[in-house]
């Protein structure tokens, strides 16, 4: 057996990364940067508005969350509504009821079909995140650059016809392609959340920033795929918090899924937890953690 | 081929009657592994690196995670607690983050390889094409540290019917890759003995997150519960307990606290040889013969 003399060639063997997205930063190297506040961590509570149509689209990729059974799948498609009927609302009120707001990453396709829940997104002061038309809109280094370019295209003017321009976009499960960062620039982007690489924002090598939304602290991997207890989840953000808090001028993400921690008997160990936060965490969306980092480390 | 021949038979009950220096039960080894993903790797045959199509973002940027972040979260918490590292190296960051290689080496740690990259396997290669890979670490090592490499764990743990004979060949002196005992076990290969050392697939953090999905604080009394049966059974001769390590995942901000107490609860029960793998490796040599 021979693999052959291209398998130990290594062209991009050099300082820095074997690739030109981004530059390479340890992140102790930095400059020490300082929430408003004097608040110890900046905590980005991201919460998903998803619409799953009752028939999956398996390419690129099939979504988490998404249909399972033959079709027609109702009881995954209704249990993912219940997110944007009633979970949603949960983690909308344990906010405001709290004083404090982040950011939402909806689908466009959703803000059409619940105006009700747009209006109070935009009333109680959440940012809103482009996260493609629907959950069958998905990315990867599969798919063609114009069906990107259009798939991008069509959300921007979906949510221009609702009077919203979303400075960041989150792909469905944090998917790209090496082409993403300079469409979503040409079409008017800021920043993203896919890149979980950090605690801290980043700028691409285009101009384009990443902020840390950190998949492991998400409710999904925590009490969906690790299958922990929901105090078990309240226990994991603390002591992150702690870690993050102690380093100082940290992002502390909160990806919040509706259908996940918005259910009856995990809700309230998430209240619990925002009580346990809210004296100690900048809350913000995106768009001002990254406006404040820009001030100080920009 | 039924069996590959690297060692005779023996029993638990039959153990060498190792004692490590101080009298100590155990030996506690830490190895960190300090690796190199590629984002957009050759295909190999028989695996590939990524599950998704590259870039696979969530993958990638996860691992580069432990080379600007993690890393340092881990290292300072094995340092505050007196844990030198046993460095499972990808060679290639010495060119790519000569920073975390440099970190490693000021903390006093060694240095043994894990391969170039994480994302090139060792399957099918020839001999001369594992030989290049084995002089390749060497030399790279050798310029970035000083260090000479005395050990190997195969990159991504792949390997060829040839590697630890050539491993030995090249004059190395202890293998990672094999998980048949809690002793270090003299290895035969065509070119003389080399030491296996007892690593771990069982308490490595990968296997804690990524296959049993523990809860940082149940990882940590995993490890607690290892340390605590090894060191008991190391009064009838000496145990080795490895706790292998990645920074993408125990570098997270929700798992360093419960790591740093599980490291305490070691440090601070005086039994524990807290070493590093050479060492190990060292005392074993000098006190049972090939």
């Amino acid at each position: 057996m021979t693999l052959g003399p291209a398998y130990l060639a290594y062209p991009r063997r050099r300082h820095g990364y074997d690739h030109d997205l981004y530059p390479w930063s340890a992140a102790h190297l930095r400059p020490a940067v300082r929430w408003p506040g004097g608040r110890p961590i900046a905590v980005m509570a991201v919460i998903k508005a998803e619409f799953f149509p009752l028939t999956p689209a398996d390419r690129p990729f099939r979504a988490p969350g998404h249909m399972q059974t033959a079709f027609p799948d109702y009881r995954h498609y209704t249990a993912r509504d219940y997110g944007s009927r009633v979970g949603i609302w949960r983690l909308l009120n344990a906010l405001a009821a709290r004083g404090l707001a982040g950011a939402v990453a909806m689908n466009v396709a959703l803000a059409e079909r619940a105006p009700a829940l747009l209006a109070a997104i935009r009333a109680e002061g959440h940012e809103i995140i482009a996260h493609s038309t629907d959950m069958n809109g998905t990315v990867d280094g599969s798919l063609e650059d114009a069906a990107e370019e259009a798939l991008v295209a069509e959300t921007v003017a979906r949510w221009a016809t609702l009077g919203e321009r979303p400075r960041g976009w989150h792909a469905i499960a944090r998917s790209q392609s090496f082409r993403t960062p300079d469409i979503l620039l040409r079409h008017g982007f800021a920043f993203t959340l896919d890149w979980v690489n950090d605690d801290q924002p980043w700028r691409f090598a285009n101009g384009l920033w990443n902020l840390p939304l950190n998949h492991e602290l998400s409710d999904r991997q925590i009490l969906n795929v690790c299958q922990a207890p929901v105090e078990s989840y309240a226990e994991q953000i603390r002591d992150a918090a702690d870690c993050l808090a102690a380093e100082g001028g940290r992002v502390l993400a909160l990806e919040l899924t509706p259908y996940i921690i918005g259910l009856p008997y995990r809700i309230a160990a998430f209240e619990a937890l925002l009580d346990h936060l809210a004296p100690r965490g900048w809350f913000a969306g995106p768009s001002a953690i990254l406006a404040e980092w820009e001030r100080q480390a920009g | 081929m039924d069996d590959p021949g690297l060692y005779p038979y023996r029993p638990w009950r039959e153990r060498a009657k190792l004692v490590w220096p101080g009298g100590r039960p155990v030996a506690v080894w830490v190895a960190p592994n300090l690796e190199y993903y590629e984002i957009d790797p050759p295909a190999h045959p028989r695996r590939k690196s990524w599950a998704r199509p590259h870039p696979d973002v969530v993958g990638y940027a996860h691992r580069d995670y432990a080379n600007r972040v993690g890393h340092w979260r881990m290292a300072d918490a094995m340092s505050e607690f007196g844990f030198p590292g046993s460095v499972s190296l990808s060679v290639a960051l010495c060119q790519h983050h000569p920073e975390v290689v440099a970190d490693a080496a000021a903390r006093g740690w060694e240095f043994f390889s894990h391969g170039i990259y994480n994302t090139r396997y060792a399957y099918d290669m020839d001999a001369d094409e594992e030989r290049a890979i084995i002089r390749d670490s060497i030399a790279t090592v050798r310029a970035a540290t000083g260090q000479t490499i005395r050990g190997w764990l195969a990159p991504a743990l792949t390997h060829t019917v040839n590697t630890l004979d050539l491993l030995a060949e090249a004059g190395l002196a202890y293998s990672c890759d094999l998980y048949h005992d809690d002793q270090p076990t003299w290895v035969r290969t065509r070119n003389g003995p080399l030491v296996a050392i007892p690593y771990s697939l069982e308490v490595n953090d990968h296997y804690g997150f990524f296959v049993y999905n523990m809860s940082p604080r149940e990882y940590a009394e995993t490890l607690i519960r290892q340390f605590e049966r090894l060191a008991a059974e190391g009064a009838d001769g000496g145990t080795v307990m490895c706790i292998p390590l990645h920074s993408y995942l125990i570098g997270q901000p929700h798992r360093i606290g419960p790591f740093r107490d599980a490291l305490r609860h070691i440090a601070r029960d005086g039994r524990a040889w807290i070493t590093t793998a050479g060492a190990i490796v060292d005392s074993f040599a000098a006190q049972v013969a090939p």
